[in-house]
C-alpha cells in the first residue's frame, strides 16, 4: 500500500494577519507548524501502513523551509518526505497548488491512497484535496471521519455530515480529506526524531515533475485575490424573555421598530 | 554539565518530555490527582515516545543515555505533574539493580522490555518494620534446590501492581546481618506473589503505592542479582544512581510551582496593581528562583558524576536529593503563599505542588538519613586526608 499524505506548512496562529496593501499573509515573526488537520492525515496514513505494510510519503509544496514540516512527518513515522519547491510555484492558488501536487504524486508512481487534511487553517478553502483528485482522475471523499475497512483494492469510509454520516465504498486509488474526529495523532518518538534528523528530504522542481509552465504559480492561477478584509463581527442576538405571549409581543414590537413587519 | 551544555539529543529529549507534559498530562493532572488514578495512558505515551529508553544502554534496546537523561525527563514531567514523573522514574529505580549488577542474561531478558516501556519496573525494600533501618528486613528467601522461596511483606512500593518486573530485597541468611541480604528479580504473575493494600496519599496521588505480599513464592536461583549476600551493596549503589532523579523530581516540582506563582502574581490585582509589583512578593519570587537554580546545578552535577563512573558518588547523590527536596518544600509552600487564599483551593495548581513536594523529603531515604550519609562521607574524607 503506497500512501501519500499532503501536508501544508502554515503559520502557528488561528488569527492570521493580512497585510492590507499586498493582501498577503504576514508571516514574519510567526512560527510555522504543520497544518493541524494534516497531522490527522499523517496519523491515519501511518496507521494504515502499520496494518497493511507499504510506504507513507509526506508531500508538500512550499518554500525551502517547509522541509522542517516534512521532517516532523518522518519523526512521526512517515517513511520519507518530498518537497516540491521552485520559485515558479510562488503565487499558486488552489487550482495551481492542486495541479502541482498531482504532478508530484504522479512522479511517486503507483500511489494507492492520497490523504489530505479537511482544510488549511490559513487558506481555509478546502479545495486542494478535491482538486488533486480531479487532476489525477480518481475518486475523492471529503470529511472522512473513519476508515472502517481497507485493503489493497478498496475501502469503506464514513463521511461526516451535519447530524450523521455517510458510509461509502470506494475503489482504490482514491483521495480522502480527513476531519479531526478520525483519530488522535501520536506524539513523535525519540527514535523517530533521530531518524528525521538524518532523513534526506527530496526536493523536486517544476522541471523534475514535468509541470506545464502555464499551469503553475501566479501564471497558472485563475484566481485573483482582489481584496481581503475582515468581515464585520456578527452582533450579539437579543433574547426576549418571559411568558410565550409576553415574549412574542416584545418580538413583534422589536420587528416593527426595525420596520421589518 | 550545565543546562547550556546540553547536546542536541538531550535537548530533543527534554523538549519531547515537555511537549508530552503540556499536551497529554496537564489537561488531566487534576482529575488523576483527585481520583488517585494511575496514569496508564500517559505511561503508554511515554513508552511509545521512547522516553523509557533514555537510561538504558543501546545494546539492551535503549538509547544509551544515563542518569542525566533520566533526570532531564523527570524534571520536565515534574514541572507539570510529579505523580506522573515518579511513576516514570520508579521504573528506572526498579531497573537499576539489573543495570548495575545484573548478569548478561538478566540484562538481555529484562532491560529491553523496560527500555521499550512495554513493562514497568519497581523496587521493593521497605517493610513495616524496616524503613530507615533497612537492616531490619524480615522478608526471607530460603534456598530450595534450584530456587528460593520468598516469604514476607513489602509496603509503600511505588508502581506496586502496575509494574511487571520487581527488584526485591530479602534476607537469604539472617545470621550474617547486613551481609545476609540479596536482591531478586520477581515477575508479576509468579505464584505466591500478590498485591495488598493500596495507599491513599497526601500527594503524588496518581502514582500507585502498594503492598507486595510474598507467600511461599518460588523464584528461580538465576534471578538472584549478582550473588547471595550482595543485597545491601546493590541497594546502596542503586540509591546512589537514583537519588539525583528524586532531586530532579524536586527541582521540577519547585519550578512548576514557581512558574504558576509568577503567572498568577502578574495577573492578580490588589491595591490597584499586580501583586508582583510589591517588593515582598518580588523578593519571595527572587529567593524561590535562586534556590531552584542552585538545586538544579547540584542535581545536574550529581547526575553527571554518576554517569562519569566516578567511584564515590554517595555523598553528591545524597546532597542533590537532600537539597533539592528541601528547596521543593520551601518553594511550593511559598507558591501557595503567593496565591493567597486561592492557593489553598484545589481549583488552582499551587496546593497540589505543595502536597506533591513533601514526599521528596521522605522516600529513597529520609532527609535525616541523607544527612547521615553526607556527614559520614565528609568525615571519612577528612580522616583519609590526615593519613596522607
Ligand atoms: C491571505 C491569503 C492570500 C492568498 N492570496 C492568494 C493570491 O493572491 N493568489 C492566489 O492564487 N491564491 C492566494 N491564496 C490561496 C493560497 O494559494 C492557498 O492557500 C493554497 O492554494 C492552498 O489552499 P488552501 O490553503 O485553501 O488549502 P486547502 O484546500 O484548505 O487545504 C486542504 C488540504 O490540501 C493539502 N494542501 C494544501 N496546500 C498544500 C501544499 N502547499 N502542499 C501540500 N499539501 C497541501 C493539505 O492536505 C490540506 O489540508 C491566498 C490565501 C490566503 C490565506
Ligand atoms: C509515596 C511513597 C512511595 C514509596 N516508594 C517506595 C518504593 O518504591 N520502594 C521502597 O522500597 N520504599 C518506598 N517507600 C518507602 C520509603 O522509602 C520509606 O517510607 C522511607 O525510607 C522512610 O521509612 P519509614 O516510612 O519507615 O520511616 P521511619 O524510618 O520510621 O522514619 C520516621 C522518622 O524517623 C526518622 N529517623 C529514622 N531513623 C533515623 C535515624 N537513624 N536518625 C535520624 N532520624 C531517623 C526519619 O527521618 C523520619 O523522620 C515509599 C514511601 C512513600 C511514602
Amino acid at each position: 500500500m503506497n500512501i501519500v499524505v499532503c501536508i501544508k506548512q502554515v503559520p502557528d496562529t488561528t488569527e492570521v494577519k493580512i497585510n492590507p496593501e499586498t493582501n498577503t499573509l504576514i508571516r514574519e515573526g510567526v512560527e510555522s507548524i504543520i497544518n493541524p488537520f494534516d497531522t490527522y492525515a499523517i496519523e491515519e496514513g501511518i496507521r494504515i501502513k502499520e496494518k497493511l505494510n507499504g510506504e507513507v510519503t509526506a508531500l508538500s509544496m512550499g518554500p525551502p523551509q517547509a522541509e522542517e514540516s516534512l521532517r516532523q512527518a518522518v519523526a512521526l513515522g512517515a517513511d520519507k518526505g518530498v518537497l516540491l519547491t521552485d520559485r515558479n510555484f510562488a503565487g499558486s492558488d488552489t487550482w495551481a497548488t492542486a495541479y502541482t501536487l498531482a504532478r508530484g504524486i504522479k512522479k511517486l508512481k503507483d500511489v494507492d491512497l492520497v490523504i489530505c487534511g479537511k482544510q488549511a487553517i490559513d487558506g481555509d478553502t478546502a479545495q486542494v484535496g478535491p482538486g488533486i483528485a480531479e487532476f489525477m482522475g480518481i475518486p475523492c471523499i471529503t470529511y472522512v471521519r473513519k476508515i472502517e475497512e481497507i485493503d489493497e483494492n478498496k475501502m469503506r469510509v464514513h463521511r461526516m455530515m451535519e447530524g450523521g454520516y455517510h458510509i461509502i465504498d470506494v475503489p482504490l486509488p482514491a483521495l480522502i480529506t480527513v476531519v479531526k474526529e478520525i483519530n488522535e495523532p501520536r506524539m513523535p518518538s525519540l527514535r523517530g526524531k533521530m531518524n528525521a534528523r538524518k532523513a534526506e528530504i527530496e526536493k523536486w522542481t517544476a522541471a523534475d515533475i514535468a509541470c506545464e509552465v502555464n499551469n503553475i504559480g501566479q501564471m497558472g492561477s485563475p484566481t485573483w485575490v482582489d481584496k481581503i478584509f475582515a468581515p464585520p463581527r456578527r452582533e450579539k442576538g437579543v433574547i426576549f424573555k418571559g411568558e410565550p405571549a409576553e415574549s412574542a409581543g416584545k418580538l413583534i414590537e422589536a420587528l416593527k421598530e426595525k420596520k421589518i413587519v | 554539565m550545565n543546562e547550556w551544555q546540553l547536546t542536541e539529543d538531550q535537548k530533543m529529549m527534554r523538549d519531547l518530555a515537555r511537549q508530552i507534559a503540556q499536551e497529554k498530562v496537564k489537561p488531566v493532572r487534576a482529575e488523576l490527582d483527585e481520583k488517585g488514578e494511575f496514569p496508564a495512558e500517559i505511561m503508554k505515551v511515554l513508552a511509545e515516545s521512547d522516553l523509557f529508553a533514555v537510561f538504558v544502554p543501546e545494546q539492551y534496546g535503549g538509547l544509551g543515555g544515563g542518569c542525566f537523561e533520566l533526570c532531564l525527563i523527570t524534571e520536565e514531567l515534574s514541572k507539570v505533574c510529579p505523580a506522573v514523573a515518579v511513576s516514570y522514574a520508579a521504573s528506572a529505580l526498579g531497573a537499576y539493580p539489573i543495570l548495575l549488577f545484573g548478569s548478561e542474561e538478566q540484562k538481555k531478558k529484562y532491560l529491553p522490555q523496560i527500555a521499550s516501556g512495554e513493562k514497568l519496573a519497581a523496587f521493593g525494600l521497605t517493610e513495616p518494620n524496616a524503613g530507615s533501618d533497612a537492616g531490619a528486613l524480615q522478608t526471607t528467601a530460603e534456598k530450595d534446590g534450584d530456587s528460593y522461596i520468598l516469604n514476607g511483606n513489602k509496603i509503600f512500593i511505588t508502581n506496586g501492581g502496575v509494574a511487571e518486573i520487581y527488584s526485591i530485597l530479602a534476607m537469604t541468611d539472617k545470621s550474617k546481618g547486613a551481609r545476609g541480604a540479596s536482591v531478586f528479580i520477581v515477575e508479576k504473575g509468579t505464584e505466591g506473589f500478590d498485591f495488598g493494600k493500596k495507599e491513599d496519599k497526601l500527594g503524588i496521588r496518581a502514582s500507585v503505592t502498594r503492598e507486595l505480599v510474598f507467600e511461599n513464592c518460588r523464584v528461580p536461583a538465576e534471578n538472584v542479582i549478582r550473588k547471595e549476600g550482595m543485597g545491601f551493596i546493590v541497594a546502596m549503589k542503586t540509591f546512589d544512581s537514583s537519588r539525583p532523579g528524586i532531586g530532579a523530581q524536586a527541582v521540577g516540582t519547585a519550578q512548576g510551582a514557581l512558574d504558576e506563582a509568577v503567572d498568577y502574581a502578574r495577573q492578580r490585582i490588589q491595591f490597584g496593581q499586580p501583586i508582583s509589583s510589591f517588593q515582598a512578593v518580588r523578593h519571595m519570587i527572587a529567593d524561590m528562583a535562586t534556590k531552584i537554580e542552585a538545586a538544579r546545578s547540584l542535581v545536574y552535577k550529581a547526575a553527571s558524576a554518576v554517569d562519569s563512573g566516578m567511584k564515590d558518588v554517595s555523598k553528591l547523590s545524597a546532597m542533590a536529593k537532600l537539597f533539592a527536596s528541601d528547596v521543593a518544600m520551601e518553594v511550593t509552600t511559598d507558591a501557595v503563599q503567593i496565591f493567597g487564599g486561592y492557593g489553598y483551593m484545589k481549583e488552582y495548581p499551587a496546593e497540589k505542588f505543595m502536597r506533591d513536594a513533601k514526599i521528596t523529603q521522605i522516600y529513597e531515604g529520609t532527609n535525616q538519613i541523607q544527612r547521615d550519609v553526607i556527614g559520614l562521607e565528609v568525615i571519612k574524607e577528612s580522616t583519609k586526608k590526615k593519613i596522607k
